[in-house]
């Protein structure tokens, strides 16, 4: 029993076992392009990372800094008989905070701003320890952090929103899109290209010094 | 053998419900407990509240001459006779297609796991993927509301303002997206007769 287990343990990194269906597989090299498929049930098994740690973390950054922009500058300016209106995303929550809608603010605000900036810090934090192959102090902590707050990031869903909404005020006034739009798509760009790697290969990149 | 949600190390099989991943300290579940009737659960609490989200107006549009409040139907309707079809396509899918077919898929997969059904495992997994993929994106409504009840603040000339049917439509949203997250998409396969 006991030789079995410490053979089970031996191989474990060679496993990968599909969360779809619960099929084990031996874990293969991919190459460029290539995505590892469970053959029982379709469901994704793990996807080549074409952007090496390095790369990851100069997204990240960039990532970072598009966020402050967006947040920051107007996202679309309205006009009227002379008189414009602008707003940024928290322009959006304070309006739907005082006009009664407390949860739907709060809702707002959770998914667009504090999820993804979580989800961009904390990965910044684990990329850049992750560099020199070492896990970063909190490592299962901020890898678990990541895997929980994912689904629950929903820019790219605003970016369509935002465009719905400046194509519904079109009709009534003048619309001027402001620095806020293009931060906000080059935002969903990022996290578009993000989606694609798996956080969770840094477990098999970084060493197994003190996690 | 069984491996992490977290950190997908793979590990012995263990029963023990206090078993944690020697690699990420996360706890460690054969399946999602309790995944049928939290599921069921979330799904029906969503069914319930999508009720008012849909008959209670979600945005109130406020001009010189008149005042318009508009639920998620009646905004689509107002897209398509703006001259904007396409949008209210878009809205329509994502606040009326979205969620029926959340439902609907949803309700299969449940009755169907609980009936021990082992038929058309590879379809129904191929569905669950699907109900995960198209998740969030009901949540559009809710942002357009938010976005120009921020912008349109042009006071008496003209405003425009969330009503409570977007908050019950938000509500709906995140109850279903906690549904298909708490449904264990394995349990599909454990009835499976064969291969």
């Amino acid at each position: 029993m006991a030789s079995n287990r410490r053979d089970g343990m031996h191989h474990a990194q060679n496993l990968i076992i599909c969360e779809h269906c619960d099929s084990v597989y031996q874990r293969r090299k991919l190459s460029r392009g290539q995505v590892a498929d469970c053959t029982v049930c379709g469901a994704v098994l793990e996807r080549h990372q074409w952007i090496g740690v390095d790369g990851q973390f100069a997204l990240i950054v960039a990532a970072l800094i598009v966020f402050v922009i967006a947040n920051v500058s107007p996202i679309v300016t309205l006009k009227l008989s002379g008189m414009a209106a602008d707003t940024t995303l928290w322009g959006a929550v304070i309006a739907m905070w005082k006009d009664g809608a407390q949860l739907v603010a709060a809702l707002t605000a959770m998914t667009l701003f504090f999820f993804p900036l979580s989800q961009l810090l904390i990965f910044c934090w684990v990329l850049w320890f992750a560099r020199d192959g070492r896990r970063a102090p909190g490592f299962a902590q901020a890898m678990t952090a990541l895997v929980r707050v994912k689904p629950w990031s929903m820019i790219e869903v605003f970016m369509l929103g935002t465009l719905v909404a400046v194509v519904k005020a079109h009709t009534y006034f003048d619309v001027v899109p402001g620095a806020g739009i293009w931060a906000y798509g080059f935002l969903t760009v990022l996290i578009t290209v993000f989606s694609s790697h798996d956080a969770r290969h840094l477990w098999d990149i970084t060493g197994t010094a003190k996690a | 053998m069984m491996s992490c949600h977290v950190c997908r190390l793979v590990t012995a099989y263990s029963d023990d419900p206090r078993a944690h991943c020697p690699r990420c300290h996360s706890a460690l579940h054969v399946r999602k407990q309790g995944s049928i009737s939290r599921s069921w659960a979330l799904l029906l609490a969503a069914a319930m509240f999508y009720i008012p989200a849909n008959v209670f107006p979600i945005m109130r549009t406020q001009s010189l001459s008149s005042k318009d409040d508009n639920t998620i139907l009646s905004g689509i309707f107002e897209l398509w006779r703006a001259g904007s079809p396409g949008l209210a396509v878009i809205v329509f899918t994502a606040s009326i297609v979205v969620p029926m077919l959340k439902f609907i898929i949803m309700g299969i997969l449940l009755v169907s796991v609980q009936r021990s059904s082992g038929l058309v495992t590879k379809q129904r997994a191929r569905l669950y993927r699907f109900v995960e993929l198209i998740g969030y994106w009901s949540m559009l409504d809710v942002f357009v509301v938010a976005i120009l009840s921020a912008l349109v603040h042009f006071q008496i000339l003209s405003r425009v303002e969330p009503l409570p049917g977007v908050v019950y439509f938000g509500v709906v949203v995140v109850l279903t997206m906690l549904s298909a997250m708490s449904f264990d998409p394995r349990l599909i396969w454990d009835n499976r007769k064969s291969q």
